[in-house]
Order: C-alpha cells, then sequence, then structure tokens
C-alpha cells in the first residue's frame, strides 16, 4: 500500500483525547496534517456523515496513517510506538510497561470517558460541574497513590511515556472544572515537569489551528 | 520474582474481571483467585486492604511476577509480553492498530459508562436507559467498524484481544435488555466465542462466586 501522503489527523483544540495524540506526535518529530473537528459547532462536526465513515465512533482523534484508519487515542499512540519505535513512549522493561498502560488506562477509561462532552450533555448543565469533579477525584486519588509506587521525575521512572501524555489533558481538565488539587501533591509535581516540554506546548490546546482567539496563548 | 501463582482479584459478574478471566484461560495459566464482592458489605472493593492492593478500588487486579497491575487491558497486555503463546494480538501492526481500537472502544467508550460505580450515581429510575444508550451508541460504532475488520473474529480469523472485551459486554447488553438486531456482526462473533473453552469457563455462570440462582 503506497504511504504517499503525510498523516493526517483529526483533531479539537480542546479534545484531551486528541491533546494525547497530538503530543506523541511532537515527541516523535512527525510531520502531519491537521484536520480540526468542531465538536460543538454545527451541532457537532463529528456527527457529519462525512466524519462518521471516516470513524464511526464520531469522536476525534482519528488519524490516517500508512493507509488505515485509526480511531481511540492509546491504539494510535500504540501505533506510533510500534511503528515509529524512537523516541520510546514505553519503557523497554514488561512490568514498567504494565505501570505505563495501568496509569493511561485508568486516566483514558477510568476518569476521561465520565467526564467528556458527551456525558455530559447527559447529565444535564446543573449537574455536569460536580459529576465531572467527582469523576476527576476520584481517579486523581487513586492516581496519587499509585504513582508512590512508580513515579521518577515522570509517571514512571524518569522517562516521558504515555502515561504522562495522559496525565497532561487530566489535569488541564481538572482545572477546567474547578477541582482542588492540593490532594495531588505528585500528579502537580509531573504535570508542572512535563509542561516545560516543547512537545507538550507545542500540542497545548491554547495554541492549535483552531484554538479560538479568546483562548489563544 | 516469580514466588507463587498469580492471584486474580476477581468478581463473577465484572465484565472487566471476565476479560482476564478469558486472557488467563486461553493462555492456559494457572492462577489463583480472590473474589472480591462489589455489593456486599458495602463493597469489598472499598475495604482498605483491597485499597491498599488495588488504589483503584475496582477489580480485575492480578498480583504477578511480584507487581500488582490494575486495568484488564494494561493486564493482558502484559500477559502477551511475558507469555506470548498462544498470542492474543497479531504481528501485523495495523491489525494490532485494529485490535486495540476496539477493545478501547468498549474497555473505554462503552462500558466504563455503565458500570455499577457510574450507574449508582445516574439513580436507579434512570439506570436502564442509561445503560442501553451508552451500549447501543458503542454498539452502533463498533458494527460498522467490524465491516471492516473482521473475518471469524472481530480482527481477522484469530482470536484476539478485541474478542475478550467483546464478549463481555454482550453480555451486559443482553442484561439490559439492548436489542441485538441492528448487530449481526457482534452477534455472530459473539456466538463463535461462547463455543470456546476459554471463554465458557470464564463465564460469570461458572466462576467461584456465582450466586446458586445464577450459576449454569
Amino acid at each position: 500500500m503506497a504511504e504517499s501522503r503525510k498523516p493526517i489527523l483529526y483533531s479539537y483544540f480542546r479534545s484531551s483525547c486528541s491533546w494525547r495524540v497530538r503530543i506523541a506526535l511532537a515527541l516523535k518529530n512527525m510531520d502531519y496534517e491537521m484536520i480540526t473537528i468542531n465538536l460543538t459547532k454545527d451541532g457537532g462536526q463529528q456527527f457529519s456523515e462525512e466524519f462518521q465513515a471516516l470513524n464511526p465512533m464520531k469522536q476525534v482523534p482519528a488519524l490516517k496513517i500508512d493507509g488505515i484508519t485509526i480511531g481511540q487515542s492509546l491504539a494510535i499512540i500504540e501505533y506510533l510506538e510500534e511503528t515509529r519505535p524512537t523516541p520510546r513512549l514505553l519503557p523497554q522493561d514488561p512490568k514498567k510497561r504494565a505501570h505505563v498502560r495501568m496509569i493511561s488506562h485508568l486516566l483514558a477509561s477510568g476518569i476521561q470517558p465520565l467526564q467528556n462532552l458527551s456525558v455530559l450533555k447527559q447529565v444535564g448543565q446543573e449537574n455536569q460541574l460536580t459529576w465531572a469533579q467527582r469523576a476527576i477525584s476520584s481517579g486523581f486519588n487513586a492516581l496519587e497513590q499509585i504513582l508512590q509506587g512508580t513515579a521518577g521525575k515522570y509517571c514512571v521512572g524518569d522517562e516521558v511515556s504515555m502515561a504522562d501524555l495522559c496525565l497532561a489533558p487530566q489535569v488541564a481538565n481538572a482545572d477546567r472544572f474547578k477541582v482542588d488539587l492540593t490532594p495531588y501533591p505528585t500528579i502537580s509535581r509531573i504535570n508542572k515537569v512535563t509542561a516545560g516540554l516543547e512537545a507538550f506546548q507545542v500540542s497545548h490546546p491554547c495554541r492549535q489551528p483552531d484554538t479560538p482567539p479568546e483562548l489563544r496563548a
């Protein structure tokens, strides 16, 4: 199959899941094209027939690469890791890899889906803040404890991994939903360190092609 | 350090525990099971003892090779990397991407939205509708995706992690009375895997903690 084009990332500036993949692509120094999908405009551009044909999940991110289209941010990141292995996003040791995946999944399935746009719409506007805060603090309570056993400079040891890519967007959401981060000093510390890395900065929601002017850095 | 058999913390009805039970069965692994009742005593997952073992206060958790792993897909990927045969992920990276995409669709796109904890929060009168919506929404997407990936199983003709995630979710769909007529591929694959020994021995109806009235 011809690989004649750059990868295409379908992304929304504020989507946590898209941000994870943007960080991964930046860390791997990959050149790609971005097509922005506005989740709130026109009733939500993710519901267009065109996008649904591309990604039946009607969600971002989706990555068109090497002749296939992949949805689900962690599936995308693992594919990037397997096909563009350097720099690494997962450690070599299987036990450390298990810790990276455990933390990534805690964030990507234990917290984020419970406070994403679609679910918040369903719980109703008056309940949204409490609901989101509960999902995040519940997950962060667990994560803070887990990090006691795994963290070095980053979530797992001293190398940036997929876990850190999942953490940064979730901390941004925590801020957005006014979750008090005082009980989570390790989470805060790691987030501060990664916030200083170029890949995390260029991929930040405040610097995307579709960032609204009032939110632009 | 491998001082004892692996220990799986499991609840008979937990989808996530069932995925891991299937994986352990497919890999012919001997292990000990400690059952954690999610509804008794206020929920045994909230005990101090279990919380120290798994801060997420969820099943499954697997104690293996000197570490404890939570999150079913993290456990399964570890088993795959350390006990590579028989395979639960294909060799080809693009097929692996499809397996993971489907697994994550199920494990983060559907199941967490209809697990015990969330259903408690939405309230008893809303539970059925909420669960049905999460499942059909996800199955609508999955049925479409499978058009492009499925052979005998979710991805091609070999059982994979995707199938391990699918079977428990179909069981949940039945439990929440989701009409499966719109999902013929999902139904077909589920029927095939239901006939495999690993899926049978790990079924919720055959576990040490299965209540008598639900036992096969």
